[in-house]
């Protein structure tokens, strides 16, 4: 679930040992320590693990002395990278009320709420104001930028270049390089349209081109070809 | 086994009509039902023990035990060879009935923690060889949560407890402790290797499904069924805490577009069906949660005359009415009303009608009815943790309520512009951005946030991680032109030819059979 990183690394020692713990024997008090430590690699390597976290954040509710409001804001900021997927609601859903009106998750709950609402010009205002916050956590601008571009090539064939500037917050020849990055690797093209503005096109998926999807839903499943093979035989 | 406690004593304590109770007279009803009980358990007749622990044991409740509690276990223990295993099924039917008809002391909501406690061991050292009916051992699993959850629910609410029980409350902290319920219900999970013995079923390797959970060569089904119904009581548990993808994934190994051990009790039906649909509906997997729904509301539409006499017609009726609501809810965020079978559409419109119309307007009202349909339908939440009994006594079981409640009509709210989105898309085939935006009264830049909000809320992500549209209008943009595209849903000729050779099938073999004289 979630986006898969570019730059992923491959897991370490750590994460496998976690990952099991977390399958196995996850009602366990004593794996506290180490799913807190498991948030503080998956920040400094760049990986992400929705169910160890949310394992944390159980926990945290069985024991609310234990909880780390520190380690719980970066899993905020985790899931919030982690979209289209609804991890961050996920972890709302188990965080104490009185908690997630302390400041910072109050900022971390009103930069989900634009991403959510695809406000994406308000969004990058209040994230260039709350620099503090986010900048523990690598990666997270990419991540951003590139659910940004999920939502813009679900929703447009073909987009005007300044919505995708201000959906990625980028500019000038910053952006014509990472729209020139696009094409060679992410089939995107480029026209002009009337007004002479740049428009990129996004290849053709499932929900922008809703011909693509139709003629899924035609096929008749071999489970039920099967009962009538009786009688045409 | 924890000695036996003064049970009078704690009933007079809590005031009601068992003044004359004693816990050592055993009726002749008693004591003739717990004589043939035993018998037929180890005789393994399951048949006869079904009907003993659906119908008897209701009967004499209704005759000699209104609002009493069943003679002490010790008692009854003589009839019975002072049977170990016997007495700690018997003690769980009496804490169930006492939970049933009694409101629970303190004490005995220890107790009752005790006896799963020893039960559960029981089975899980595998030294039980009985069989035990479905609705039994579902019984079981699902009074288990029942009582953890209303231990929560009891403990959180402070404000009035006496000194004696804060007392009791700190001593026996381990009683319906989190981790405990939690890991009991795994072990049984585990320790059954069930989830193994459905993989292995599909492939042909073993039987499960097909003897309804039974074993037919001599051995016992309690901990494999146990085992099963305890994925589901895992279900449960993860919603009452508000953790719906945990509770998702416990249940993964059953395939619920199928038959199965879980439908074989109507209580286990229902509940998997009801958390499933609630967990799906707060994943904003729209879709999913209403099909489920559709499904089980026309399966109780056609069956709940048969359940009439069961002491768990209520309960159903009940749970009925729930999903009525939530199906309500969710139709009214993502109105797939293709959906919804004809029988269930028209008693829901008869139950909600009025108020779908009304939420799907999103005004003040409509928040209105969508906090009363969700606070009237959702489950009981609970606050895992205890209390710090140092701070001053106030209540907080309404803490976790609350707070989901909160969430979801927040998710409700974002969700706001998108119903006028959708009055506009089923009227247009292409419209400009320009003019829709003047339509909608808003200007450009926010309608264009707004379409791709849709796009965005319309879809979910499924339990492999795939994303998944839950759309019923759907559209792209051009640069700056909206172009419609109606999903309409294929004619399905294939289907239609496939049921017709049946029939046709049929026709000509009726044919065959009619003898010219």
């Amino acid at each position: 679930m979630g986006r898969e990183m570019t730059n992923q690394k491959p897991q370490s020692e750590m994460s496998y040992t976690v990952e099991q713990l977390v399958s196995v024997n996850p009602y366990n008090p004593d794996i506290l320590p180490d799913l807190e430590n498991y948030v503080n690699e998956q920040v400094s390597s760049q990986t992400y693990s929705s169910n160890a976290n949310l394992c944390l954040l159980r926990l945290y509710q069985f024991e609310p002395e234990r909880m780390s409001t520190q380690i719980v804001a970066r899993i905020l900021i985790k899931a919030l990278m982690a979209m289209p997927a609804p991890d961050f609601s996920l972890c709302l859903f188990l965080i104490p009320e009185r908690v997630q009106m302390e400041d910072q998750f109050k900022t971390l709950i009103v930069l989900s709420h634009y991403l959510e609402t695809a406000r994406f010009r308000q969004f990058w205002d209040e994230a260039a104001k709350s620099r503090h916050i986010l900048e523990v956590v690598p990666g997270f601008e990419q991540a951003i930028q590139a659910y940004a571009i999920h939502v813009l090539s679900i929703t447009y064939q073909k987009v005007p270049r300044s919505v995708l500037a201000e959906a990625t917050n980028i500019e000038g020849l910053v952006l014509d390089k990472f729209i020139e990055h696009h094409i060679t690797n992410s089939g995107w093209a480029i026209e002009k349209n009337q007004n002479k503005g740049q428009l990129i096109i996004f290849p053709h998926n499932e929900f922008n081109n809703p011909e693509l999807k139709k003629s899924a839903a035609d096929g008749i499943p071999l489970e039920n070809i099967t009962r009538i093979l009786p009688i045409l035989g | 086994m924890a000695g036996a406690a003064p049970y009078d004593s704690e009933q007079s304590a809590h005031g009601d009509s068992a003044s004359g109770y004693d816990p050592n007279y055993v009726p002749d009803s008693v004591k003739s039902f717990v004589v043939h009980m035993y018998r037929q358990i180890r005789e393994k007749n399951v048949y006869e023990i079904h009907q003993m622990y659906e119908t008897s044991f209701q009967s004499i409740s209704d005759r000699f035990f209104k609002d009493a509690p069943w003679p002490s276990v010790d008692a009854v223990a003589t009839y019975v060879d002072n049977d170990h295993v016997f007495c700690l099924l018997y003690r769980e039917m009496w804490f169930r009935h006492l939970y049933a008809r009694l409101s629970p002391t303190l004490k005995q909501r220890i107790d009752s923690w005790d006896n799963y406690c020893n039960l559960f061991q029981v089975v899980l050292h595998g030294v039980v060889n009985m069989q035990l009916p479905n609705q039994w051992l579902w019984d079981m699993v699902d009074e288990f949560v029942y009582q953890f959850q209303s231990f929560c629910q009891y403990r959180a609410k402070m404000k009035n407890k006496t000194e004696q029980e804060i007392a009791l409350l700190r001593q026996y902290d381990q009683a319906w402790n989190v981790y405990g319920v939690l890991n009991y219900l795994q072990a049984l999970v585990e320790k059954s290797s069930i989830i193994q013995i459905l993989e292995q079923e599909k492939e042909g390797l073993e039987q499960f499904t097909a003897t309804d959970g039974y074993d037919y060569s001599g051995g016992s089904n309690v901990l494999k069924v146990l085992g099963y119904f305890s994925m589901i009581g895992l279900l449960r548990v993860h919603c009452l805490l508000g953790d719906y993808h945990t509770g998702l994934k416990c249940i993964l190994p059953i395939d619920i577009t199928q038959q199965g051990v879980y439908t074989s009790v109507i209580g286990s039906h229902i509940t998997t069906i009801y958390h499933y649909g609630f967990a799906n509906l707060m994943l904003r997997r729209y879709t999913e949660a209403i099909r489920e729904f559709n499904k089980i509301l026309l399966y109780i539409f056609k069956t709940k005359q048969y359940h009439q006499k069961s002491p768990q017609y209520e309960q159903i009726l009940k749970k009925n009415e729930q999903m009525y609501a939530l199906l309500a809810v969710t139709l009214s965020l993502c109105p797939q009303v293709k959906l919804v079978e004809e029988t269930v559409n028209s008693q829901l419109r008869e139950k909600y009608g009025e108020k779908m119309l009304r939420m799907q307007r999103y005004d003040d009202e409509a928040f209105a009815l969508y906090d009363e349909l969700f606070s009237y339908a959702c489950p009981k939440f609970i606050t895992p943790s205890a209390p710090s009994y140092e701070e001053p006594l106030v209540n907080y079981n309404q803490d976790a309520y609350r707070l989901q409640l909160k969430l979801f009509l927040y998710e409700v709210k974002q969700q706001q512009l998108l119903s006028g989105i959708r009055t506009f898309l089923n009227v247009y085939s292409t419209i400009s951005i320009a003019k829709l935006a003047s339509y909608m009264e808003v200007d450009e830049h926010t309608l264009r946030t707004i379409l791709m909000t849709y796009k965005h809320k319309m879809q979910s992500v499924d339990s492999d991680g795939k994303i998944v549209s839950n759309m019923d209008t759907n559209f792209y943009i051009d640069d700056d032109m909206v172009h419609v595209v109606e999903s309409k849903s294929p004619k399905k000729y294939g289907d239609y030819f496939m049921r017709q050779i049946v029939k046709l099938e049929g026709i000509m073999t009726d044919i065959d059979r009619i003898k010219l004289e």
